[in-house]
């Protein structure tokens, strides 16, 4: 990713990454991914998750790929963030995961 | 033949009695075939096609059952789910085996998953699947099915469920399926009982013509000896009868052993929240939350449409008294455009009345909808996130500038009494300082700040705790400036719904709880046992 912190100037935005804990009853199922994706779609940045640090990653705005994950509960949900909202994007992805998609 | 008894896994608690309906699983194939682009074209109909077809349904369901629909549209209007298709319809395969294909090879994804809630979800897949099959075949999505039948086979997609009138007693006995599947959450929620994994049904050709289904043991018997017939329906008028009692301490008034008179009023979240909801329930709406219309994708609700839910919530009230709280949005409750999404510590930062006096033009808007609202009932607002006396001044004062800008304008409007939430320790402390017209406890705020716990996190979640002296102590304080004052005092967080705490929270001086409506009829169970 040096290519990408190195071509900053040239509106390439750098991905920010961050990590949060599944804490809703049964992970990241239906209705939950319903909401993720409904979330993302909101943002202009490309939104990867994954369940590892290294991925491999998915479209977080896809909600047949997102319910492929199969994210349990209590897995970790890394996400990968490039775009012009990326900061936002991510906030507010991190927000819905803390607050347990609302049914926590 | 004898009577055959199947054991499998309840899936949704009841007793039903009712003639065997077997679901046929057969579906018709295509009848023509045309060119690559046709095919495609074909597909593309009909995805599109079922795509309508559920949001139609959806606009004819509520609350979960729409959740469910609204999952199916989500997966539908994906290309990711069609892409498979679409490129083996290039190669020239038809459009109904290519999207079988494609869909089989994602079904087979969910039924190989280790977790049990997403092999549920085949489910679900299937019924897609079928929707764009019988579309591409012209065939009827939905078999009719009779109300009062026990409907049996592998398994039943949610749109097959929701076909059918359940009120008239019917119940599902499935050789797969699953007790986490969406149709067992829709059979739970409408009281159809269920049973799922019975095995493989042991008859050939003709099946049996009665069954007696037990979804609180999970047991099904087929073509039931006349003595056990009647033991199965003594059991049933025996459970109907347990039902009615508890329906009718529903209607009763919340009265505890000693003779206290306690309101019980509900928590709406959203307007479908009401519908098919008796009012006579409770003593009111303790709190209906404002999120909702600011959770869309249509941007910020206009002055007409948030005077058009409140209006129609407060005529289902029917008189009795309605409690809206104005906009709650920062914290947990992020909404685009709103709140700032760069805070570092949301649950510090700019949330409820903070949000609404830093952004008067989103809170006016709010403000004249709920003044036009009050002619239409008895509302009262309250104010999310209360810290001290000026937030409360700025507000009344802001809505004594709206009603009177919408008299001047000759529109029809009244000026609802403006109450707090008592939520952030600050408020607790100094209850009585400020001009509210009542206070409402918010305990999960209050005790999160309090405890300086989140209940999320689970390495401090046994520190928040409602019930801790400290919390108590915030709460029987804010009683005691209720009664100096004069002025209301209920509990709207989740404590109050917490029938542990029914005891603690009465004792400290509290009359009025406000709970979910599912959850009214185990406290008011819970007040009649308090004693002094």
């Amino acid at each position: 990713m040096h290519d990408a912190n190195a071509n900053r100037a040239a509106h390439t935005f750098a991905p920010l990454t961050a990590s949060a804990v599944l804490v809703n009853p049964v992970g990241l199922h239906a209705r939950p991914s319903v909401k993720l994706t409904q979330c993302a779609k909101g943002f202009t940045a490309k939104i990867e998750i994954a369940l590892a640090a290294e991925g491999p990653w998915t479209d977080a705005k896809s909600p047949v790929k997102v319910m492929r994950v199969k994210a349990p509960q209590g897995a970790t949900l890394h996400f990968r963030v490039a775009g012009s909202d990326g900061d936002a994007a991510l906030a507010a992805m991190l927000a819905l995961v803390h607050d347990g998609f609302g049914e926590a | 033949m004898g009577e055959i008894h199947l054991t499998g896994h309840p899936a949704s608690p009841g007793l039903a009695i009712g003639p065997v309906a077997v679901l046929t699983t057969e579906v018709a194939s295509r009848a023509t075939k045309g060119d690559p682009a046709q095919e495609a074209a074909a597909l593309k109909a009909a995805i599109e096609g079922a795509a309508a077809e559920l949001a139609e349904l959806i606009a004819t369901v509520h609350g979960e059952a729409a959740e469910i629909l609204e999952f199916q549209v989500a997966m539908l209007g994906d290309d990711a789910l069609s892409e498979g298709a679409y490129e083996a319809v290039a190669d020239g395969a038809a459009a109904d085996e290519a999207w079988r294909a494609a869909l089989d090879v994602e079904i087979s994804g969910y039924r190989a998953a280790d977790e049990e809630y997403f092999r549920a979800r085949a489910a679900d897949l299937v019924d897609i699947r079928d929707r764009v099959l019988a579309r591409l075949n012209g065939a009827d999505a939905v078999a009719k099915i009779s109300g009062d039948s026990v409907v049996m086979g592998d398994d039943i997609s949610p749109s097959t469920f929701l076909a059918v009138d359940w009120t008239r007693g019917g119940a599902i006995a499935l050789a797969g399926g699953s007790p986490s599947s969406h149709v067992a959450m829709l059979a739970r929620s409408r009281g159809a009982p269920m049973v799922v994994g019975l095995g493989p049904l042991p008859w050939n050709g003709q099946p049996p013509s009665l069954a007696l289904v037990d979804g609180d043991t999970g047991t099904v018997i087929f073509d039931p000896k006349p003595e056990t017939r009647r033991l199965f329906e003594d059991r049933m008028a025996a459970a109907n009868a347990a039902q009615i009692a508890a329906d009718a301490g529903r209607l009763k008034p919340a009265v505890t052993a000693d003779g206290r008179r306690i309101t019980v009023l509900v928590n709406i979240a959203a307007p479908e929240d009401v519908e098919g909801l008796d009012p006579a329930i409770c003593d009111g709406i303790g709190l209906v939350r404002t999120e909702f219309l600011f959770e869309g994708s249509r941007g910020l609700p206009g002055e007409d449409a948030q005077y058009q839910v409140y209006r129609r919530i407060l005529e289902w009230a029917a008189g009795r008294p309605v409690t809206i709280r104005t906009l709650d949005a920062g914290g947990d409750k992020p909404i685009a455009g709103l709140t700032d999404d760069g805070e570092r510590n949301p649950f510090l930062g700019l949330r409820g009345i903070r949000l609404s006096l830093a952004r008067p033009e989103v809170f006016r808007v709010q403000l004249r909808a709920l003044c036009r609202a009050t002619v239409h009932g008895t509302l009262k607002v309250m104010l999310p996130m209360v810290a001290v006396p000026s937030e409360l001044d700025r507000a009344n004062a802001m809505l004594d500038a709206e009603f009177a800008a919408l008299k001047a304008e000759g529109i029809v409007c009244a000026r609802p009494p403006l109450g707090i939430m008592v939520e952030v320790p600050a408020a607790a402390l100094r209850a009585e300082d400020f001009d509210a017209a009542f206070y409402s406890i918010g305990s999960n705020d209050l005790t999160q700040y309090t405890m300086a716990a989140a209940r999320d996190i689970g390495a401090v979640a046994d520190l928040n705790d409602a019930g801790d002296p400290a919390v108590l102590a915030l709460m029987a304080r804010t009683v005691e400036a209720g009664r100096k004052r004069g002025v209301e005092v209920s509990l709207c967080g989740d404590a109050a719904a917490d029938t542990r705490l029914t005891n603690t929270l009465l004792a400290t001086g509290l009359t009025t709880l406000s709970v979910s409506p599912i959850a009214v009829a185990r406290l008011k169970a819970a007040i009649a046992g308090v004693t002094a």
